[in-house]
């Protein structure tokens, strides 16, 4: 079996995940070659064929242009597997070389089992084993789902590669996250609410829980989006990344992306009215209960 | 200007879920239906840029058994002024080549200026169909947006990349956005507005119309994870519950010492 393997690159830098896919490959047994919209100033350690095309002349978000360049690359690697992170530009770009190809696109690929790749369904509430019916097949991993045992090593022998197919989306550049927010990543205690406090006026009671511990509040993505909470108390993938001491998630279903942020914590609480919500696979202690009920109870006994 | 937006109805994530008897899906039996979340932001979004252009017209799209037009309505209280069915009862074997397809076969030849779309779908997650569609029609796309704007045809979006980075990206219209929660504040149908919903236009056309292409993946079983996490799970009056957890706390915690 053959991999091709889209390593990633941002603002000058390879980024690290491009080595989950090195640890797929490996799994699986795939002989394998990258390819990479990068730079040679931050090539990875890889022993194997990397195939790089310049940043600089072909932008950080060219979809067109970067397929093209891909699907060059598949035509002469002719490989059985086309392998992406799933992530911002992986799940962007995958679709697109999936419909190029004719190619299945099994998306957000946790494990490999005998052979099948196996996703996430509802909320990582179930799995899912798909079957590919083409000869060809494009996936994207879930970030953090397959990682090397040792640290990377090697030096790429690198193919310069070009094209000549237009751009249909311009990269007008970056726009830095929202400074001036708390820095959580600091904490010892973090309470955070989610989307069962239900409406604004009950974060008072998860600002209460944190105060009596001593900590500080965190929020899952919804609770900013609604403008309950400020971007700067976000926790996840797009948000900050916390490992305090003790995490306390309240109404927290534990998407992946929220996990992303907090599951290096060294204790996590997680309270919730759905026993069978994703945040019990990472809790420490799950309490089966309403919070609105549970945490002004906790805070006052904790204040006596 | 003629908008689209393609949505999908999905089980509320915090049900109780069961599997189907050949373990290939989940039991759609007890479950409570709703709009998918991403998708609210597509209607709020195609909503907002019909009200900003003058003489535009806003369809939104729908594949699946009946029970979806019940969430189409809520897009037409929301704003959307007429509805396609895409009647399927089997579309939850589709995969999203499948989806996407019946949804290109469909705009291909009305010369819709933007088309709006989730960036994924809470119950699958694959978040593929939207980018497929664009392929497929050939029009430039755009993923995960969190910012858009529309100026005599030019299309300024902001894409979210991890960590809270934003892209700043452009292109021109005809295009399609997939949204990304926070894009903008998907608005409450009001009274009025649901029983206007009523008299507004909903359109069935049979699945079989618009297949065109085949299965490119199937699912080959579907079940609960193992929980391999076993932590402790703690149940019952709320006010023995915060005792334990307290003890539990002092017991492993530094932080009530
Ligand atoms: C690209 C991308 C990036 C993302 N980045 C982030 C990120 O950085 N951070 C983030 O958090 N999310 C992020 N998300 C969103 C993420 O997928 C989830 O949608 C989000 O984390 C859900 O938040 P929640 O758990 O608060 O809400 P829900 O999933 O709606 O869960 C609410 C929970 O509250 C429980 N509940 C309800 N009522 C009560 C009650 N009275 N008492 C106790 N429990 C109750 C429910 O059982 C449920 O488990 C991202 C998504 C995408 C696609």
């Amino acid at each position: 079996m053959k991999a091709l393997l889209v390593a990633e690159h941002r603002d000058g830098q390879l980024l690290t995940s491009s080595y989950e896919l090195v640890a797929f490959a490996q799994q699986l047994g795939a002989d394998s070659a990258m390819f990479l919209v990068g730079s040679d100033v931050s090539l990875p350690q890889y022993d194997g064929t990397l195939y790089l095309a310049d940043i600089d002349k072909y932008s950080e978000y060219n979809p067109a242009v970067h397929k093209q360049l891909l699907l060059d690359v598949i035509a002469k690697e002719q490989p059985d597997i086309v392998v992406f992170s799933h992530s911002s530009y992986g799940w962007d770009l995958a679709p697109r070389v999936s419909v190029a190809l004719g190619a299945a696109h099994v998306s957000e690929v946790v494990e490999v089992v005998d052979g099948a790749m196996v996703v996430p369904v509802c909320n990582a509430k179930l799995r899912r084993q798909v079957s590919v019916k083409t000869a060809k097949t494009v996936v994207s991993l879930q970030s953090g789902a397959f990682c090397l045992s040792d640290d990377p090593e090697g030096t790429p022998t690198v193919e310069k590669i070009d094209t000549d197919a237009a751009a249909r989306v311009v990269f007008e550049g970056f726009e830095e996250a929202e400074a001036g927010g708390v820095d959580l990543s600091k904490s010892e205690v973090i309470v955070s609410a989610g989307r069962g406090i239900g409406k604004p006026e009950n974060l008072a009671i998860i600002e209460g829980l944190a105060t009596a511990l001593k900590g500080d509040y965190g929020a899952s993505r919804p609770v900013v989006d609604s403008d309950w909470v400020d971007h700067g108390r976000q926790v996840g993938s797009t948000g900050q990344s916390v490992s305090p001491k003790l995490y306390i998630a309240c109404g927290i279903s534990g998407a992946i992306q929220h996990l992303a942020g907090m599951k290096k914590s060294e204790y996590i609480v997680a309270i919730n009215t759905d026993k069978d919500a994703p945040i019990g696979e990472v809790a420490d202690v799950l309490v089966v209960a309403d919070l609105k009920e549970f945490v002004p109870l906790m805070t006052a006994k904790l204040l006596v | 200007m003629k908008i689209l937006v393609c949505i999908k109805q999905v089980p509320d994530m915090e049900s109780k879920f069961k599997i189907a008897d050949n373990a290939t899906w989940y039991d759609s039996g007890e479950l409570a239906w709703r709009m998918n979340e991403y998708d609210e932001y597509a209607v709020e979004q195609g909503v907002q840029l019909k009200t900003q252009v003058a003489d535009a017209d806003l369809t939104v799209l729908c594949i699946g058994p009946q029970r979806v037009q019940e969430t189409m309505k809520k897009a037409l209280a929301m704003g959307c002024d007429r509805g396609v069915h895409i009647e399927d009862a089997e579309s939850f074997k589709k995969d999203p080549f499948e989806i996407a397809s019946m949804i290109a076969e469909f705009a291909k030849e009305k010369s819709f200026d933007m088309i709006f779309t989730g960036m994924q779908s809470q119950d699958r997650g694959s978040a593929q169909v939207g980018l497929m569609v664009a392929e497929l029609l050939d029009i430039p796309s755009i993923s995960t947006v969190v910012d858009f704007a529309f100026d005599a045809g030019k299309v300024t979006a902001k894409r979210e990349l991890e960590g809270g980075i934003k892209a700043k990206v452009s292109c021109t219209a005809p295009a399609l956005i997939t949204c990304q929660l926070g894009l903008n504040t998907p608005r409450y149908p009001t009274l009025p507005n649901i029983m206007k919903a009523k008299r507004k236009e909903l359109l069935s056309l049979p699945a079989a119309d618009l297949l065109k292409v085949e299965r490119k993946q199937e699912t080959a079983k579907i079940y609960f994870p193992e929980k391999k996490g076993g932590g402790l799970v703690l149940e019952g009056a709320a006010g023995d519950l915060a005792d334990q957890l307290i003890k539990i706390l002092k017991e492993n915690t530094g932080v009530l010492a």
